[in-house]
């Protein structure tokens, strides 16, 4: 291990700075970080094809398990697609509630991640002090929605619950605890000497850059790219909402955290103008079982990014294709561009900067077509994809059938030594015997 | 952040010593489900909503039903809930529902654990 | 000669030491946890982590050199032990004492961090073996400092014995005021040596793991995190001997008690400080030490000499 010699660490699939499961290899050279690999797919539970075997009833509850953070963002972005399929007027309290939960959502994510942060640049006074706090707004989501994490306040149609004015008195008061202590937080994540150091100059991603690699959400606005779905695209109730885009151009982490905790600020303004302007009416309206055949997608400002899911029906009551694309897949790749030339110590802060969501994010990402588009220099194609590591390794990919596909998997474990035939066997009695 | 932390020293703890000190759900909160064998139909809408199969519904005589609910299956959506016509699932504050033993997580409510329970109540 | 055994192994060395150094990571930790608002630990916490290690499974890698990487930790811990023998506790007299002691309780100091490098490298994990280059990294930044600042205290005493300068300034408290300002460098500079925020740079838990002790588990670890407490204890208690040895002008059993919360209250502070900051990283702590640390430790150096012109 001289200086000289470059060598390789792996962080990850099991590392403390990462809460789930996900590989970095990473070549060190020192302290200094040369050369990095990143590895997804330790988390992949093939979310989407069990959604086609299930109904919409109950793929609602198997979405909402996508992730655990934004469990809201998924479920509601799925719900979007079936209701614009469907041709479903949502009634407007219905969408009220959503969009109140949805910000709950974003300052549950948010003091959450600041806490995350704290925790990996080794301020773990921070990480006590925000989730002290954040028990406030995920004890405000358990009052609303009947659960801490998996809400499950949506169905085809509306919500789930109403809100009675005894929970909009709770939820006022827990707002303004929250927002006396988030100045607070401001005043420490922007003035502390000890985290500037740590956070200011590190993971340097700029306009362009994020532009190119297709960030989204808070780490795209770090960069002074003007994004939100909730204002571009608006959904639910935003429309009628008033609220800034926050964005800032300091670029790196230090930019990065300015915009979440200022977006802290702004979700409480959401909340407060939804319980002031919750409109009476029903929450929910009947939606049949059976969904007719079409296709939509739907987008979703999630607390990490945009969130998109595409769903197509078939006139059945199980969908025929749903499609999830989590925003951690979108900014994992400016990660290894974060990276360059940085130190060993800031790699868990830069990776947890983009907030990252490791099983949202494992997908089978197949890119059919690895032209870079016109103007990129051939250097930079190779950071534009090959940070994916699927898509360098399965060069040769190809779209296979069921069948084929079991066949080949069986074929593939009797060359490597396993071999299954009379595991199947048993199975097949045992199954017979029923 | 040197005042706020002095501030914290002589300031009571906000942790919950949760064993010894029990925490309140609130009211709707989605604990254990309770089985009502007197309100069922018998229309399994239930078994047919459930995301994961937690739940079945058994004939066991003339009008009378019994469920089996698999508390290690159930994810406490409570879209049974809301999927039962004659509101005889409802859910309950329950939430320590920890057992050692696999086979004491699955519960059977029919027609005498419901007068067993009203006794206690 | 029993005399001196029962000074090594009961009190105040071996017996005695350890028991200290678990009681003084438990106030650590408990006034950590207060700071942040959490409950903290039972008071049994630390004897039960210690008693619950020494029943665990030694696990040694099969790549690593078995006896170095058991070695390590008897390295570590028997030096700490015995530079608690030289500090003077509750009488002017310390266990054993001679004129430059203090040269050797700072160098004894240096090797547990010298053992935490050789343990860590001889571990062959990757892990253990950058928290061991960043161990000694640090070493050099920190160190210098810190014998600057208490040899400068020293040389107002005029001794190199421990014994001589407690003996000199708990006669003359009012000296113990120029000194405030190597107390502090010092104080940040033990911070350094203990590996706590901001330069748990060698054990930083999302970067490294465990740093050198990535691969140490069962009584080896025990050990090590006995020496570490040892260690933290030892540290605090020079300083008391050296900046602040007030309780020895106040007879046996009192000025015992009064040295004990003074040890205990400069574990606090310690508690404190690492409660507010962040861990920086390496070249921002070698940049530290050097561009303020050992400017204000040579500052401290000036006024003493400066003061010893005058006063003396």
């Amino acid at each position: 291990m001289h200086n000289s010699d470059k060598f390789n660490i792996p962080l990850g699939p099991q590392h403390p700075a990462l809460k789930e499961p996900e590989g970095f290899s990473v070549a060190l050279k020192g302290e200094k970080i040369m050369g990095m690999d990143i590895r997804l797919g330790y988390n992949h539970r093939g979310i989407e094809k069990a959604c086609e075997e299930r109904t919409y009833i109950q793929d609602l509850y198997l979405i909402e398990r996508v992730c655990g953070i934004c469990s809201h963002s998924h479920s509601t972005c799925f719900v979007q697609a079936v209701e614009e399929i469907a041709g479903v007027q949502v009634p407007k309290r219905a969408l009220y509630i959503r969009t109140l939960i949805a910000e709950l959502e974003r300052v549950h994510s948010h003091l959450l991640w600041l806490g995350v942060a704290g925790h990996e640049i080794g301020f773990d006074t921070l990480l006590m002090y925000t989730w002290r706090d954040r028990e406030i707004v995920m004890d405000i989501l358990a009052l609303l929605t009947g659960n801490r994490v998996n809400y499950g306040i949506n169905t085809i149609g509306g919500v789930r619950r109403d809100i009675s004015p005894k929970q909009i008195e709770e939820v006022y008061k827990g707002i303004k605890t929250l927002e006396e202590r988030t100045r607070y937080y401001i005043e420490v994540a922007t003035q502390e000497t000890t985290i500037i150091k740590r956070l200011s100059g590190v993971g340097v991603l700029s306009r362009e850059d994020a532009l190119r690699l297709d960030a989204v959400g808070p780490t795209a606005r770090a960069s002074g790219v003007n994004r939100d779905v909730r204002r571009d695209d608006p959904y639910a109730a935003y429309a009628e909402i008033k609220f800034n885009v926050i964005t800032d151009d300091h670029n790196d982490v230090y930019g990065r955290t300015v915009v979440r905790v200022k977006e802290l600020m702004e979700s409480y303004a959401i909340v407060k103008q939804c319980l002031k302007d919750l409109p009476e009416g029903p929450i929910t309206v009947k939606v049949p079982r059976k969904i007719p055949a079409g296709e939509a997608t739907s987008r979703y400002e999630a607390p990490r990014g945009e969130d998109l899911h595409y769903v197509k029906s078939n006139g059945t009551e199980k969908p025929e294709r749903v499609k999830v694309r989590a925003p951690t897949l979108a900014n994992i790749q400016a990660v290894k561009h974060m990276l360059k030339d940085r130190y060993l110590a800031d790699m868990p802060i830069v990776i947890a900067a983009i907030d990252p969501c490791f099983s949202c994010t494992d997908r089978l990402v197949y890119l059919s077509h690895c032209e870079p588009p016109k103007g990129v220099k051939q250097s930079q194609k190779r950071d534009c994809f090959a940070s994916l590591a699927m898509t360098s390794r399965f060069k040769n990919a190809k779209v296979m059938s069921w069948e084929a596909l079991r066949t080949y998997s069986i074929e593939w474990h009797r060359v490597h030594g396993i071999d299954f035939s009379e595991l199947n066997n048993t199975f097949r009695k045992r199954l017979e015997k029923r | 952040m040197i005042q706020e932390v002095l501030r914290s020293l002589f300031k009571k703890p906000v942790t919950n010593l949760y064993p010894a000190q029990k925490l309140e759900m609130a009211d709707n909160y989605r604990g254990k489900l309770v089985f009502h064998a007197s309100k069922c139909i018998g229309c399994r809408l239930c078994m047919k909503d459930c995301p994961t199969g937690a739940i079945t519904i058994n004939k066991v005589g003339e009008k009378q039903f019994e469920a089996e609910i698999d508390l290690g299956k159930c994810i406490y959506c409570a879209q049974c809930v809301d999927s039962c016509l004659k509101k005889a699932l409802e859910t309950t504050k329950n939430v320590e529902l920890a057992q050692l033993d696999k086979n004491k997580l699955k519960v059977v409510f029919n027609a005498a654990t419901e007068g067993q329970a009203e006794k206690q109540a | 000669m029993l005399n001196s055994l029962f000074f090594i192994l009961v009190f105040p060395g071996f017996l005695f030491v350890s028991f200290f150094g678990l009681v003084a990571e438990y106030v650590d930790r408990k006034i950590y946890a207060r700071l942040q608002n959490r409950v903290g630990p039972p008071w049994f916490q630390t004897f039960a982590d210690f008693i619950k290690l020494l029943g665990k499974e030694d696990i040694v890698p099969c790549e690593a050199n078995a006896r170095m990487f058991g070695l390590a930790p008897i390295f570590a811990l028997s030096a700490v032990v015995t530079v608690f023998l030289y500090i003077p506790i509750w009488r002017y007299d310390a266990a054993f004492s001679f004129n430059g002691d203090i040269i050797m309780a700072l160098y004894l100091l240096t090797i547990p961090t010298l053992a935490f490098f050789i343990g860590g490298w001889y571990s062959t994990s990757l892990f253990a073996r950058l928290g061991s280059v960043r161990c000694v990294t640090q070493l050099f930044a920190y160190e210098v400092p810190l014998f600057m600042s208490i040899l400068s205290a020293a040389l107002l005493a005029n001794s190199w014995s421990l014994r001589d300068i407690a003996n000199f300034y708990s006669l003359r408290p009012a000296y113990c005021l120029f000194n405030l300002l190597g107390f502090a460098v010092s104080m940040v500079a033990l911070l350094g040596k203990l590996e706590k925020a901001p330069f748990d740079i060698p054990e930083a838990e999302t970067e490294i793991v465990a740093g050198a002790f990535t691969e140490y588990s069962g009584r080896l670890l025990a050990l090590l995190r006995l020496a570490i407490d040892i260690e933290m204890v030892v540290g605090a208690a020079l300083f008391v001997a050296v900046f602040f040895p007030f309780a020895l002008a106040l007879g046996a059993a009192l000025g015992f008690i009064v040295f004990i919360i003074e040890v205990l209250a400069v574990v606090a502070l310690l508690s404190l400080m690492r409660t507010v900051v962040a861990r920086l990283r390496i070249d921002q702590m070698i940049d530290f030490c050097w561009k303020y640390l050992v400017p204000l430790a040579l500052l401290q150096l000036l006024i003493n000499l400066i003061l010893k012109g005058v006063l003396v």
